[in-house]
């Protein structure tokens, strides 16, 4: 129970602190806003249920006026934006992550962990962000996925880290990646 | 950690966080339905004199929080000057900027301390599905205290990094920073186990 909470308050902590530690430049120049980053880990390193909950904290508290997001920004501001329905598709995205890194044990972790955060955090969170954008900019679904399709190659980088970094973990704290 | 919340104290700080919260919600659904380009004239106006009212500062600060939405009124600015649907295209940005402007002023106007009060009454009837509020206080406090200190050893990281080499910190930074955050959350849960933990004491 304790040990729960606190890598549930824990995790939520990183994707704060991902959003604050000065932006990580990858090999060829690409800045990375890194909070995404830690939704996938809450998944893959928590599991379903214990990074939902992480992820859920973590919404809660920028919605209760804590500026936790990248750039400082945060309050019921940040779900009143048009990119809103991204953070709201955060928790079922690390629902989804953590739900195939559970079930699927037949490949190596690093493999199942990249495909997972590229199914479920990807996949998952811009079905959600691009309803969000449609609703409040009026336009049609494909209008409004075009608008954000620059964002997924950056985001498949992330769910490559994302493996890399949970098979590490399982190497060096397998008492502490839940979700195997 | 400083909250959102606006120094500059005002009238409606002392209004019940709950009554302010459920009044956004209902301001946010009745904004998605009006499609009248005057009345969201109007209702911009409106939110704007209520901020002014609280005094030039606070209306800079509301102000610095709407910069977000640039792009989004770039792209839809640019959208319907294209499409030559002004008056849909200007519906559009009104909504967006009061929608953002109201939920702003909610958070800006309420002490952390009375949010986190809603959160209790909010997810009391959670505790029926075996959710411990002790364990959700406790996990509020947790990440509140623990963002700074993960940051900090973040930038540790980052500078012992820079201490070694000419390149700028990879993403290879990442792996020891999430060890520290696993390592934390070990020595975390062994003082609350230590402190009595979560068991709730049982009426005598």
């Amino acid at each position: 129970m304790e040990k729960n909470i606190a890598l549930i308050a824990l995790f939520a902590a990183v994707i704060a602190a991902l959003g604050l530690i000065p932006k990580i430049t990858l090999g060829f120049g690409v800045p990375i806003t890194a909070q995404t980053l830690g939704v996938m880990l809450c998944g893959t390193v928590l599991g379903a249920r214990r990074g939902t909950l992480s992820v859920l904290l973590f919404l809660l508290l920028v919605a209760i006026g804590l500026p936790l997001l990248s750039g400082g920004r945060g309050g019921l501001g940040a779900f009143a934006t048009p990119s809103a329905g991204f953070l709201l598709g955060w928790p079922v995205g690390a629902f989804v992550t953590g739900l195939i890194v559970e079930k699927w044990r037949a490949a190596p972790l690093g493999l199942v962990a990249t495909v997972a955060s590229v199914i479920g955090s990807i996949l998952v969170i811009y079905v959600f962000g691009i309803a969000g954008l449609a609703i409040a900019l009026d336009k049609s679904l494909p209008e409004a996925a075009l608008l954000v399709l620059a964002f997924v190659p950056g985001d498949v980088v992330k769910a490559v880290i994302a493996g890399l970094l949970t098979a590490a973990l399982f190497k060096a704290r397998p008492a502490s990646v839940l979700s195997r | 950690m400083i909250s959102l919340s606006s120094p500059v104290k005002t009238r409606a700080h002392d209004w019940p966080a709950g009554a302010k919260l459920a009044g956004l919600c209902a301001a946010t659904i009745v904004l998605f339905f009006i499609e009248n380009l005057a009345l969201h004239a109007a209702i911009l106006v409106v939110v704007a004199g209520v901020y002014l009212s609280a005094g030039a500062l606070f209306f800079k600060a509301g102000l610095r929080q709407l910069r977000v939405l640039w792009p989004f009124v770039a792209i839809v600015a640019i959208w319907h000057i294209w499409t030559d649907e002004m008056q849909q295209g200007a519906v559009i940005l009104l909504r967006l900027v009061s929608a953002l402007a109201l939920a702003n002023l909610v958070t800006m106007t309420t002490r952390l301390s009375d949010m986190i009060d809603v959160v209790q009454v909010l997810t009391r009837p959670l505790a029926k599905l075996g959710l411990n509020p002790v364990a959700l206080d406790m996990a509020i406090a947790l990440v509140i205290r623990l963002t700074p200190v993960l940051a900090q050893k973040g930038g540790q990281l980052t500078q012992a990094w820079r201490a070694r080499s000419q390149h700028k910190p990879s993403w290879r930074i990442l792996l020891p920073f999430t060890v520290l955050a696993l390592d934390d959350a070990d020595h975390v849960a062994e003082a609350l186990r230590a402190r009595g933990g979560f068991t709730p004491l049982k009426d005598p």
